[in-house]
């Protein structure tokens, strides 16, 4: 077990040397200087263009730029925006927990309802129900989440009022935010209503993120679980007697969830592309915002830096999977 | 009759049937736990949102609000934002947005513009005077004028001379201790409105006394000391931030002199901050100011809609009808302080031909382009400057759009199937909300005189580098926003020799013009510079280097309650002067 760990781990380090030189050179990729975008129609004289340029050191080589980055990362320096002056590391961590809360709770809300309907779908294969189901999961999945986001505020907040238009929490609440969490913060700072206020903000963003994960977790078990429903097991516990929902829910579910599984760990990419979108719609202040905020301008600290955090975490996750994966199948061990 | 409750008794009543308490604000503000925000706003819910509401408990806080004077509720006004700002000392950035947030809230510039106009008024300078050279402009500070108290720092001495030093000090003098306080510290503004080339020191007199000694005559010097960058921060705080090894905390925390003292900053989401109760001009009639930080159009329309803010900047042109007709909200409409054109490159045959220019402005007609881009939110523009600056020569008569005449005209210049390029901005601007759409107006004009037209744009930054080229191939849509609302501000930096090359993006330079607009920069005179400007309008007009096409309307939707509020020409949103009613 310690080998397969160390193996993978070494395998970690020309990935991560990969992910250094894709986020430094993606921003870089993108036509557009951002002192000049900084000026705006203002413009710049050529001369102090030129001296912007050195101050920031975008003139100098690009491999020295490179190395120079790499030196920071591996100082644990992302280096500073230029835009904000503050540190990217910083910035980032501030804005993370925002959106780590609504892609859990959007996954959250894909898996709860998305499990069951693709099981109901299945058991009930052929009829109206899986029709109506299949039919809604694949509007869902078809769903601009742009689209859809301002469809729920029109007709949720605006027309019905049950639900405030955007942001984590009603302004009225102002208190420290300890952990970034603002469910778990609004709970802490024990003002009465600033959970419940909380916990409303994140209904809307969460059905809109959620929306198209569910569809694809709901499609994915019906299929899943047809499969497993007509498998010689299934028809001999059927045959022992026992009842519907033993059959469904216990020895056929089991079988069903592992492809199923796996679809949810590949929505967790979903889920940050969408948040991207559903952020900015929510006024979520999220990662999501920030990159695209940062890319439009060009701040390239910021843009590489952020670039080099997401494909960190994913690192991250995925290594705890393979090994959580090494831990229940020592087969995959050896296979590495 | 039945002798009317006590504050306390309706108070205690309300507590126990909502299971809420009663509590002091840590401001010493009064507020009330559990209820809905728009009674702290001391707003009156809208019907919708008032049959949402538990019906016991709105009748028991509605009870409360009556029992209670009103003046205990705290006043809060929430300004939906259209962006992030980028940090709180405007001097480092360009954006609107950030001025917003710092410049227009926190501080105070030595002499301010009076709210809603163009016209300069003492700020924090009293008085002051111009030596008869012009050389040497004295200020006289005013005494008695407090910085923010906040729990990271406390004045121990009133504003003076040191905070007017320090403040443009460390953007000329390149030695200071503040000059790179913070990576990549570029002060743009100062830098771009050339301040560096006109200042060779900022003298303290005494304590109330401060001169600036410029290297030329220069008449728009008071309206650039009335621009953001030119914001007084605390000498005393920098100091402090100094000792700490924190410099950085200056554009996080700011400390200043106006109305409003900075609270709060959540990234990306929310701005709080709190009256300033020692201002000098007058404690500001909100207690609360919040920017709810929404950067998409149609979500910050329908808060202000569900009266989760109070005021929305940029409305679009497609819900301006629905507000107009909406009775809880008000549309206040006007013309801004910009233009948009169409610049052709007067060094490039045929276009060197003033006649030419003519024959295209004529083709153009600018009614299609109001109806088609600006959906009503525009007017023609007829001169280089708004009608809103000062010597806006009204008596200038536009180029009829006449395509008959323009072919006329094209084929006496001898010009004959004439094909061109017209650069279409990637982005929004109020000048120009949709360029691509503007462009495809104007090559359908100009098909019709027998000119085709190609449209070409390019990536933002890419646009604004390539379009300076003297060489440039084709006629660039740009436009202006006024900064300081002074003409020299739009005739000088986009039609002045200097600026051939650079953000004169017809690389016009004419003679006759240029020396109406020098003589104009350097007299005193209001009277002759007035005259100078309309002279150098008339000039433009015969010369026709651009096409201009548009100056917008400005919008702003806020909710009734809202009083007192005036469109800032500069394009800013100011908030003191502001007040809510019930």
């Amino acid at each position: 077990m310690f080998k397969f760990l160390l193996r993978r781990i070494g395998l970690l380090i020309p990935t991560f040397i990969g992910v250094t030189i894709a986020s430094f050179a993606f921003i870089r990729m993108l036509p557009g200087d951002p002192v000049l975008l900084m000026a705006g129609e203002r413009g710049l004289t050529p001369e102090r263009h030129a001296q912007l340029l050195e101050q920031f050191g975008f003139d100098r080589p690009m491999w020295q730029q490179y190395l120079d980055y790499l030196t920071g990362i591996l100082h644990g320096d992302l280096g500073t925006s230029l835009i904000t002056k503050k540190p990217v590391f910083d910035e980032f961590f501030t804005l993370f927990p925002a959106t780590v809360e609504l892609s859990v709770c959007a996954m959250i809300f894909a898996v709860g309802l998305g499990i069951p309907a693709g099981i109901i779908a299945a058991v009930k294969r052929g009829t109206s129900v899986d029709h109506i189901v299949m039919g809604t999961a694949l509007v869902g999945f078809s769903m601009p989440i742009f689209w859809w986001g301002l469809l729920m505020i029109v007709f949720f907040s605006g027309i019905l009022g049950w639900t405030p238009v955007s942001g984590r929490i009603s302004l009225l609440f102002y208190f420290d935010q300890s952990t970034g969490f603002m469910l778990i913060d609004s709970y802490l700072s024990g003002q009465k209503g600033a959970f419940k206020s909380a916990l409303s903000h994140l209904i809307l963003p969460t059905i809109v993120l959620g929306t198209i994960p569910l569809a694809v977790i709901a499609r994915q078990t019906r299929s899943a679980m047809l499969e497993v429903l007509s498998e010689d097991y299934v028809r001999t516990a059927r045959a022992k007697g026992l009842s519907n929902f033993r059959v469904v829910g216990v020895h056929a579910l089991r079988n069903a969830l592992i492809p199923v599984i796996t679809t949810i760990g590949l929505q967790v990419g979903v889920l940050l592309a969408g948040a991207i979108l559903t952020e900015t719609i929510f006024s979520w202040p999220g990662i999501g915002k920030w990159m695209v905020d940062s890319i439009f301008r060009r701040d390239y600290p910021s843009v590489q830096g952020g670039l080099l955090m997401i494909a960190g975490i994913v690192m991250m996750v995925n290594l705890i999977v393979d090994v959580l994966y090494g831990l229940i199948n020592p087969r995959i061990r050896h296979v590495v | 009759m039945a002798e009317r409750p006590s504050a306390h008794t309706v108070r205690r009543a309300f507590e126990r049937r909502t299971k809420t308490s009663y509590t002091k604000h840590p401001q010493g503000v009064a507020i009330v736990d559990k209820i809905n925000p728009h009674w702290v706003y001391n707003v009156r819910p809208t019907k919708l949102q008032r049959d949402n509401m538990n019906k016991k408990l709105y009748s028991a806080a509605l009870a409360l609000m009556l029992a209670v004077p009103t003046g205990v509720m705290a006043k809060t006004l929430i300004y939906c934002s259209e962006g992030s700002p980028e940090g709180f000392d405007a001097a480092l950035y360009t954006a609107g947005t950030t001025f917003d947030a710092s410049s227009r809230t926190i501080y105070n510039k030595l002499v301010e513009f009076d709210r809603g106009t163009t016209t300069i008024v003492p700020g924090l300078a009293e008085s002051w005077s111009v030596s008869d050279d012009g050389l040497v402009y004295t200020f006289n500070l005013r005494k008695g004028v407090k910085f923010h108290t906040t729990e990271y720092f406390t004045p121990t001495r009133d504003f003076n001379a040191d905070d007017v030093v320090f403040s443009f000090d460390r953007q000329l003098n390149k030695e200071h201790a503040w000059n790179q306080y913070t990576a990549g510290t570029s002060w743009e503004y100062f830098n771009g409105m050339s301040m560096p080339d006109l200042l060779t020191s900022i003298e303290k007199v005494d304590d109330y006394t401060v001169k600036f000694n410029l290297v030329r005559p220069e008449a728009p010097m008071i309206a650039n000391l009335g621009m953001d960058f030119a914001s007084i921060l605390s000498a005393e705080y920098a100091d402090q931030l100094a000792a700490a090894d924190k410099k950085e905390d200056i554009n996080q925390m700011p400390v200043g002199t106006g109305p409003f003292k900075f609270q709060a900053y959540q990234k990306d989401a929310v701005i709080r901050y709190l009256a300033h109760d020692d201002y000098w001009a007058g404690r500001a009639s909100i207690d609360n100011l919040i920017f709810a930080i929404t950067t998409e159009p149609a979500v910050r329309h329908q808060k202000l809609l569900a009266g989760e803010c109070h005021f929305n900047p940029y409305p679009q042109p497609a819900d301006l009808d629905s507000i107009k007709a909406d009775s809880s909200l008000t549309l206040l409409q006007q013309e801004g302080l910009n233009v948009g054109y169409l610049a052709y490159n007067t060094l490039i045959a045929p276009f060197d031909n003033v006649n030419v220019r003519k024959a295209l402005n004529m083709a153009m007609n600018k009614q299609a382009i109001l109806d088609a881009v600006f959906q009503g939110a525009g007017k023609a523009a007829k001169n280089p400057i708004p009608p809103t600056i000062w010597s806006y020569n009204d008596a200038i008569v536009d180029d009829p759009y006449d395509p008959v005449a323009a072919r006329k005209l094209l084929d006496d210049a001898g010009v004959k199937d004439l094909k061109m390029k017209i650069w279409a901005m990637p982005v929004q601007r109020p000048y120009n909300p949709d360029a691509r759409r503007m462009a495809e107006v104007i090559q359908a004009d100009f098909k019709e005189v027998g000119v085709e037209v190609e449209i070409v744009s390019f990536e933002w930054g890419e646009y604004l580098k390539r379009s300076k080229d003297k060489d440039r191939d084709g006629a660039v849509l740009l436009g202006w926003t006024g900064d300081n609302g002074d003409p020299d501000n739009f005739l000088a930096v986009l039609l002045g020799c200097d600026a051939v090359g650079g953000s004169n993006r017809a690389q016009w330079c004419y003679q006759p013009f240029e020396d109406l607009i020098q003589a104009a920069k350097t007299e005193s005179d209001p009277a002759k510079r007035t005259a100078l400007y309309e002279q150098a309008q008339v000039v433009f007009k015969e010369q026709a280097p651009w096409a201009t096409i548009a100056h917008s309307v400005v919008s702003k939707a806020m909710r009734k309650e809202v009083t007192g509020y005036k469109i800032d020409p500069f394009g800013g949103h100011v908030f003191y002067g502001v007040d809510i009613s019930n």
